[in-house]
Parts: C-alpha cells; sequence; structure tokens
C-alpha cells in the first residue's frame, strides 16, 4: 500500500468519526454513529497493518490480547461503574501516548535543526500530556470506585505546588532539547515523567467527589490531547483528528458541567467549593422536626392520587441502586394513566449523562426523561415530585439567597409543583455542605430511609 | 364545611363560580356542597353533573340558605344579599372601591366577605387569582371577537387572486389580556404592535414576537401592586400623538388599560379614532369601567364614520365554560388556603386571606394594611436570563486574552514552523473547530455514550504503536509499542462494546411496546 493511499484512508476514518460523534446528537441514531466508529477504527488499524512489514504476528496477539481484556471489562461493567469505567479508560490513552512517546524517542529520527527541534517538543509535550492523564485517570478512578476517599485533599499553597511542577517540567523541557547525548535526554524524559505523574495525582487529588463529573471531562479532554500530540509526533493526521475530536469533546463537556454548577473551570480545579456549613443559607438553623415526614404508605396515596408525577434523581438514587425499583413505580404508575417524567439536573450522578444510563439500563423509556431545562416549566403542573437522593440540585437558596454558596446555580425547581416528597436517608447536608431550605417548605414531605428499601415500599403500599 | 354554588343573575352572565371537576376536588376534601338548579345550565354544566361530582341539587332558597359558605361570580344584588342569612360567608367579586354600599349591607348583616378580585399580587397567590384567569379569556375572546367585524384576513395570504398583507394589531396595555391577546393575534397572523407605559413588560411582550412601541418619557407608569398608575398630563399628550401616528397604519386596535378603583383612563380620543381608516376595528376591554376611547358605549356595537367600536361588558361570559373552569379552580385553591382542615379559619397573618378580607363580624377590614409588593424576579428566574453566570473572568477580557494567545501562537507557528508541522497544524485546528461544533449538538441523556465513544476512538493511538513496533529494529521500541498497543486496545474494544451496550438499553415508549414489551 502507498502512502498516498494510506493518507486517503486515514482521512475517510476520520471522517467516520466525525461521523461517529455527530451520530449521538440523537438517540435515534446514536447506534448508527457507534457502528461509524468502529468501522473507521478497524480500517485505520487494517491500513497501519498493511504499511509495514514487521512482526505481525506480535502486534495482532497485543490486539486480541488487549481485545479480550476490553470486552470482558465491557460486558461486565454495571452501568452504575460507568463512571470507574470510563476513568480507567482514560488513564490507558494516556499511558500509551506515554509509551508510545518513549518508544518514538527510542527509535530516534533523522531529521534536523528547527523540523529536529520540533519533533522533539512534540515528543516530549505528548509524553507529559500523556502522564498527567495516566495518574490523574487512576487518581479519579479511585475516587470514583471509593478505593480513595473522595474527600478534596487540600495541601497549603497547592496552586503553587501546582505551579512549580509546571515551571520544573519545562525547565527540564529545556534541557532535554539542549541535551547532547540519548542517554542525557532519556534522564531529563524520566524527569518530566515523573513530575507530571505526580502533577495528575496532585490535580485530582484535591477535587472532591461531586465535581467527578467536571474531572472526568476534563481527563476525557486530556486524553484527547494525548493522542493529539502523539499525531503531531508520529506525523499521522489521523492521530491528530481524532485527538482533536476527543480533546474538544471533553472541553466541552467540562464546561457544560461547570455552567451546572455556575462555577468557573478555574474554580473547580483550583477552587474547591467554600465547605462552611451552612454559611449564609437563609433561616436559623432547623432540624427533622421542622419538617413533615411521612412514611411510605403516604406517599402511596399521595402517588394514588396525582395524576402528573415528576421524579427528580440524583447521585443518591445511584447509590442505593434504586433505579431498578424506580422503574417499576414509574411502570405501575403508567400503567394507571398518571403521567410520569424525569427531570435531569445536568450535574446529576458523577459523570455527564450518568442517571440517563442507570434509567435506560432499569428500562425506562427515554422519551420520558427530561433535561432541567425542560422540565422546569412544566413542574407546577405536577402533582407530586419524587425527589430521590438528590440535594444540591433542588436548593431553592441557590436562586433566592445571594449569600448561599451556591448561589446561582441552575436547579430543578420542584418547590413549584403541588407537593414534593424527598427521599433520604438522613437531614445530613449534600455535598456542597449548604442546608437545604427545600426540606422545610409547605408543600415537602420528608420520607427518610435508604432509598430503595423506601421505593420498594412505596410499590407494596400501591400494591 | 358547607359550600354553596349559586345561579348568577347578573344580567347576560353564563359563567358559575365553579364547575363538576371542581365540586368533586371540594367534596373529596370533605366539604357538602348545595347547587342552586341549573346553576351551570349556560356553561354545560348540566345539573345531573354536579350530582355526580357528589354535590345536592337544590332550589334558590335552600342553596342560599343552608350552606355555611356561598361562592358566586358577581357581588351579591339587593335581592340576593336579602336571602343570604346573618353571619354567614360569601366568596364572590366585590370591587369594595367602587361598592361602598354593597359593604354597609355585608357589614350590617355581619357576613364574613372575600373579595376575588382583591387577590394581592404575589407570586403565591397566583392560582387564586381570578382578575389574571379571567382577562386572559378577555384577551383572548377581544381578537376573536375584533376579527369578526374586520373584513379582510388577518394572516397575509397569496393567491392567484393577488396577494394580501397581514393586519396590523395595536394593542394597548400589556397586562395578563394584553398578553393573550399578542399570543392569539400573533397565531391568527398578524402583526402586533404594543405600547405600555410600564417598560419592563417590554421583554414579556417581544418573546411574544410582538414590537414594543416606546415614547420618550421619564414616568414610569409602574405603580403599587404591580398595577399601572395614572399618569402625568404631558405623558398623556405623548402618547396620543404616538397612537395618531399609529392609526393610519393599524386594522385592530384593543385597549385594556385598566387602574383598580378608578375609570378607565382615556387613550383614543375621538381625533386618534378618526385617524383610523375605515374598516378598522376597536375593541374596548375597559369598557365596563367606562372605556379607553372617547367614542366607547359599554355593552353595544358603536360604528363612527366606518370604524367598528365594540366595548364589550362580559366578554369572559362568552367563553362560559372555560371562563368557569378557571374560576372553580382559583376558588378551590382558596378553599384550602381558607379551610386547610375543613373548617374555616380566617387567619389574619396570612397576606392572601388579610388582602382578600372585606366584612367580618360587622366590621370592614377593607382596605388591608400593608399590601404586600409584588414578588420581585428573583435572580435566576426571570424567563429570558435564567441564571446569573458568575464567571465574568472568562467572559470579559480572558477571552480576548486567550483568543490573542491563540493567534499570537499561530502566527509564530507560521513564522519558525517548517512546512509539515503547518500542515498538521492546519488539521488540528480544523478538527478542533469540527470538534466543537459537532458536540455541542450532543443531547445531554447521551453524554455518557459520547464519553464511551471518545474513549474508543482515542484508542486511535494504536496506530503510533502498530507502525513503531513494525518498522523497530530495536527491541526496546518493539516492546513499549506492544504494550501501547495492547491498552489503547483495551480502550478500542471496551470503549465501543460498552457504548453499543448503553445505546441498546435506551429505548423509547415505542420501541418498548413495539419490542419485546
Amino acid at each position: 500500500m502507498t502512502e498516498q493511499m494510506a493518507h486517503i484512508v486515514y482521512l475517510i476514518a476520520g471522517v467516520l468519526f466525525i461521523f461517529s460523534l455527530a451520530g449521538l446528537a440523537k438517540q435515534e441514531t446514536a447506534r448508527s454513529g457507534n457502528l461509524c466508529g468502529i468501522i473507521g477504527m478497524a480500517i485505520a488499524i487494517l491500513v497501519a497493518m498493511a504499511m509495514a512489514s514487521g512482526l505481525h504476528s506480535l502486534v495482532y496477539a497485543a490486539i486480541a490480547l488487549g481485545a479480550v481484556l476490553g470486552a470482558i471489562v465491557a460486558s461486565r461493567v454495571a452501568m452504575d461503574k460507568m463512571p470507574e469505567l470510563v476513568a480507567i479508560l482514560h488513564s490507558f490513552v494516556g499511558l500509551a501516548a506515554v509509551l508510545v512517546g518513549f518508544a518514538q524517542f527510542l527509535k530516534g529520527d533523522n531529521s534536523e535543526g528547527v523540523e529536529h527541534l520540533i519533533h522533539q517538543i512534540e515528543t516530549y509535550v505528548a509524553i507529559a500530556i500523556g502522564a498527567i492523564t495516566f495518574t490523574g485517570s487512576i487518581i479519579a478512578w479511585g475516587k470514583l470506585s471509593a478505593t480513595l476517599s473522595g474527600k478534596a485533599l487540600t495541601l497549603p499553597g497547592r496552586n503553587l505546588i501546582n505551579l512549580g511542577m509546571l515551571v520544573a517540567i519545562v525547565y527540564c523541557g529545556v534541557k532535554f532539547c539542549q541535551a547532547d547525548t540519548q542517554e542525557d535526554q532519556l534522564l531529563w524524559l524520566y524527569w518530566n515523567t515523573a513530575i507530571a505523574c505526580v502533577l495528575g495525582v496532585h490535580l485530582i487529588v484535591a477535587i472532591g467527589g461531586a465535581d467527578m463529573p467536571v474531572v472526568v471531562s476534563m481527563l476525557n479532554s486530556y486524553s484527547g490531547w494525548a493522542a493529539a500530540s502523539a499525531g503531531f509526533m508520529l506525523s499521522n493526521n489521523l492521530l491528530i483528528i481524532t485527538g482533536a475530536l476527543v480533546g474538544s469533546s471533553g472541553a466541552i463537556l467540562s464546561y457544560i458541567m461547570c455552567r451546572g454548577m455556575n462555577r468557573s473551570f478555574a474554580n473547580v480545579i483550583f477552587g474547591g467549593i467554600a465547605s462552611t456549613g451552612g454559611g449564609g443559607s437563609s433561616g436559623e438553623s432547623k432540624g427533622v422536626e421542622d419538617c413533615q415526614v411521612v412514611q411510605a404508605t403516604q406517599v402511596a396515596d399521595l402517588l394514588r392520587q396525582a395524576k402528573k408525577v415528576a421524579i427528580v434523581p440524583g447521585y443518591g438514587m445511584a447509590v442505593a441502586r434504586a433505579q431498578h425499583g424506580v422503574s417499576r413505580l414509574t411502570q405501575k404508575l403508567r400503567d394507571e394513566d398518571t403521567e410520569v417524567y424525569f427531570g435531569i439536573h445536568e450535574v446529576a450522578g458523577r459523570l455527564p449523562g450518568h442517571m440517563n444510563v442507570l434509567l435506560a439500563e432499569a428500562d425506562v423509556p427515554y422519551d420520558i426523561v427530561l433535561g432541567r431545562e425542560e422540565i422546569n416549566p412544566d413542574l407546577a403542573e405536577m402533582d407530586v415530585v419524587l425527589v430521590i437522593g438528590a440535594n444540591d440540585i433542588v436548593n431553592p437558596d441557590a436562586l433566592e439567597n445571594p449569600e448561599s454558596p451556591i448561589a446561582g446555580m441552575p436547579q430543578v425547581e420542584v418547590w413549584q409543583s403541588k407537593t414534593v416528597v424527598v427521599f433520604k436517608r438522613g437531614m445530613a447536608t449534600g455535598y456542597a455542605g449548604v442546608a437545604n431550605p427545600l426540606f422545610f417548605k409547605e408543600n415537602t414531605r420528608m420520607c427518610f430511609g435508604d432509598a430503595s428499601d423506601v421505593v420498594e415500599e412505596v410499590l407494596g403500599a400501591l400494591d | 364545611m358547607k359550600l354553596g354554588i349559586v345561579r348568577e343573575t347578573f344580567e347576560g352572565e353564563r359563567r358559575v363560580i365553579a364547575t363538576p371537576e371542581a365540586v368533586e376536588k371540594w367534596v373529596s376534601a370533605g366539604h357538602e356542597v348545595w347547587v342552586e338548579q341549573g346553576a351551570g345550565d349556560r356553561c354545560s354544566a348540566p345539573d345531573a353533573a354536579y350530582e355526580s361530582a357528589g354535590a345536592k341539587v337544590v332550589d334558590t332558597a335552600t342553596a342560599w340558605t343552608e350552606p355555611e359558605l356561598i361562592l358566586k361570580v358577581h357581588a351579591p344584588n339587593d335581592a340576593e344579599i336579602g336571602r343570604l342569612p346573618e353571619g354567614r360567608a360569601l366568596i364572590s367579586l366585590v370591587y369594595p372601591a367602587q361598592n361602598s354600599d354593597l359593604i354597609k349591607r355585608l357589614e350590617a348583616k355581619r357576613i364574613t366577605s372575600f373579595a376575588l378580585d382583591c387577590v394581592p399580587r404575589i407570586t403565591r397567590a397566583q392560582p387564586m387569582d381570578v382578575l389574571s384567569s379571567q382577562t386572559g379569556i378577555a384577551g383572548y375572546r377581544a381578537v376573536l371577537n375584533g376579527a369578526q367585524h374586520y373584513g379582510r384576513y388577518f394572516k397575509g395570504q397569496i393567491t392567484a387572486a393577488g396577494r394580501t398583507p397581514p393586519a396590523n394589531v395595536l394593542i394597548i396595555g400589556a397586562g395578563v389580556a394584553g398578553l393573550a391577546a399578542i399570543a392569539t393575534a400573533r397565531d391568527l397572523g398578524a402583526q402586533v404592535k404594543v405600547f405600555d407605559v410600564r417598560p419592563p413588560v417590554k421583554e414579556e411582550v417581544e418573546s411574544l414576537g410582538a414590537t414594543f412601541l416606546e415614547i420618550e418619557s421619564e414616568e414610569s407608569g409602574e405603580g403599587v401592586g404591580g398595577y399601572a398608575k395614572e399618569m402625568g398630563k404631558k405623558s398623556q399628550d405623548a402618547q396620543h400623538a404616538l397612537f395618531r401616528k399609529e392609526a393610519a397604519n393599524t386594522d385592530l386596535v384593543i385597549t385594556t388599560a385598566l387602574i383598580p378603583g378608578k375609570p378607565a383612563p382615556l387613550l383614543l380620543p375621538k381625533e386618534v379614532v378618526e385617524a383610523l381608516k375605515p374598516g378598522s376595528v376597536i375593541v374596548d376591554l375597559a369598557a365596563r369601567a367606562g372605556g379607553n376611547c372617547e367614542l366607547t358605549r359599554p355593552g353595544e356595537v358603536v360604528d363612527h364614520q366606518g370604524v367598528t367600536i365594540l366595548g364589550p361588558t362580559l366578554i369572559e361570559s362568552e367563553l362560559p365554560r372555560q371562563a368557569s373552569d378557571f374560576l372553580g379552580q382559583n376558588v378551590t385553591r382558596f378553599l384550602t388556603l381558607l379551610a386547610p382542615e375543613g373548617e374555616m379559619n380566617v387567619d389574619l397573618e396570612d397576606d392572601i386571606i388579610r388582602c382578600m378580607l372585606i366584612t367580618r363580624e360587622g366590621k370592614t377590614h377593607w382596605p388591608p394594611e400593608n399590601i404586600p409588593q409584588p414578588d420581585k424576579p428573583k435572580p435566576g428566574k426571570a424567563a429570558a436570563a435564567p441564571v446569573v453566570v458568575n464567571e465574568p473572568e472568562d467572559s470579559g477580557l480572558g477571552k480576548y486574552i486567550f483568543a490573542a494567545a491563540i493567534l499570537g501562537l499561530t502566527l509564530l507557528v507560521g513564522a519558525k514552523a517548517p512546512k509539515e508541522f503547518i500542515e498538521h497544524y492546519t488539521v488540528f485546528v480544523l478538527a478542533c473547530v469540527i470538534g466543537y461544533n459537532v458536540v455541542w449538538g450532543v443531547t445531554h441523556s447521551l453524554h455518557t455514550p459520547l464519553m464511551a465513544v471518545t474513549n474508543a476512538i482515542s484508542g486511535i493511538i494504536v496506530l503510533g504503536g502498530i507502525l513503531l513496533a513494525l518498522t523497530t529494529v530495536s527491541k526496546a521500541v518493539l516492546w513499549l509499542s506492544l504494550v501501547a498497543v495492547l491498552v489503547a486496545s483495551i480502550n478500542i474494544f471496551g470503549g465501543f462494546l460498552v457504548t453499543h451496550r448503553m445505546l441498546k438499553m435506551f429505548r423509547s415508549d415505542k420501541d418498548r411496546k413495539g419490542g419485546k414489551a
């Protein structure tokens, strides 16, 4: 196969990848989108294999082993473990970028002058980004799978530490380019890798559990940039195109998540939320005695009389694995001709779109699952809104109290409805540590207990 | 509590205070309901429907004497007050500012009375506000009535016989009636211009697709409680001048300007009417309060030099069932506030009850003390600007610095880099732009599959591993590349497979019923 032909095939693969992402715009076209991606990937790999005559068998063996491992992981993973899977897959891209970077460096190239310098910089940058993605994603995976504490570890002066490490990476880079022998260069490359790995760990360790949607999206973006930089290094346009697609996709997701919290990207990464307890929240501190507590049977009565019901799930639903019960509840209500809708806040869960996947897994039809902006205008017509394991996304203070630490964060405005029932384990505050006046509103009822158990009890009472 | 619905005796009135749907709710809330024979006859709510909703249908005398609380639309006339036993309660329209005699009589009979027209303009009270629900109907109907008297199409048309332009509608006053009229006229295809003395309504008007007319005036017409107030002479002249100018190009004028407790302001003096083309129509929704047009005669159709002037006084009654349904819903909400436990509890601490209470135990409570101000739009609640996003550093200067830095870098690349790099850079930048545009189109619910797909395709780095492994002679390079191929392959297969699994789960209602069900 000629090089020109290979370029054309790469171009076709790149276009197929674009179609793949474009296909995800709608549920109807999403599956063909995935197919486009698969075809693009297959032809790209076949062409790469046809380009050179080396030890094909070893490469095929590596691919086959990867395929088996990937297939096992992907077919076993439960949907509520998706965030972990996504995070660990990001780390693989990072790792691959580091490995390819080193391999490319060791192979060496015979260019000269500016061209040589640029190649060296490309290699160096690819390894640095790859290493940050690699360790950062591993930490994110640890936090998501609860192997590591979800709490933000904030060292004093941590932004200075980050800056210091960045400067060190640049310094090593300069030294790397100036070094004469390959051994010296390799040494600086090791330093680069080591510092970048530490930077990746430190960046992500400082970010708390509920900001994970932003972190995962950000690492998604990094993994794209890592692939793109590898593309520069290897002069491969398909890698550049794909990396850029993935990189911008992750960046957009991060932006959407940040907007969902009304925080700037810098604030999420460097700021951390002020965890001052109910700092500035409206009203004096109230306790469980100030809210109206109901039992599952009363919730069932409310639901029986309701004509329109909305369900607003949060991370608590995922933790309690209540989505299957919720789905059966939905089915039951719909069989009784009650209209049921779901209202999903963009930052609910630990991954962009996490709630949607969980509900889809539990067989809830996607056309009744609405976004925050879609459901807000209709909430006033809802007879009952069930809030299941959500807190900071249904807090009226965010809109009404400019002093609140989460002021300005868009909310699912459940309090507009006739009755709100909150399923909650206890009176604890949400991630932001902010008191929620929703619990004390006239039209709010609190139903305490594990979300999954409560849903089962309600189902039982409805029979 | 025992509730009574009586038949309206006001001339031409076809509404009733509550339809059987509302009665059903009252009964299930534990109230007993008496309905006067024929109360809902004129709005397609026959006695039988009330009975099956759980009410007792009785004759006039029983309906007035048996219940503890009488509900009706219009304020009772003298004969009706006569039927009402002493010490009972009443909910109806009262218009206390205009009806001091009525208040005296209610006071004398020790009636506890609530005025439906005195619901305060606060968010919590919105569901009870009959003025909103009824004037919305008035605005809708005003356009239809106007259209009936107008001799042309509303919507511009192109036909074989030639083309006709769309009708031009001028709506004065963008309150509830005005906004409903705007929406209706727009639906019929007319071009709509709107005038209102309160500048803040501009946004709402424009959101309905109408043009907002403004005059140069320092005076804001926003009065107490969100209603308009009377305007000074100077701005009134400016208004008239504006209307005269607009008149030449207007086919239908709908006026809705009312000032609480005062005669309607004069908006269309005779000279403005005469500036309209023959065939134009004026619908004066303020006819009941004297009219916004000098030539309006309440309840009549006037023809002045070819201009038709409608002065309906009971326009809500022309949509009797709709209006009664709304009244029923409004009153039901008020009842849950007034009698939360089934018995009446006059809680004067409650703003809504305090504002609506007119007389009680022989005393007049009107006007109420400290009227609550309408809720100001909360931060993040205005329709057009949903959230106050607090990242000025990102949206302002930072953005430009960022753009300048990228541009500078790009130019530097152009100045220094070799040709090959520039080619790659071109591809990179274009791919970023494509990615940016494509990914914005992805629906939120598919964001997790999106991440999984991007996981899979970023495994394209496998190419790097493959090419290096196949072209190298060094062992170290070979093994490094093979490991890279291995981990990248996990990504590729894992990512695509898990995406496939997820997408298979996303099923619509139709898929579920058509599929395995």
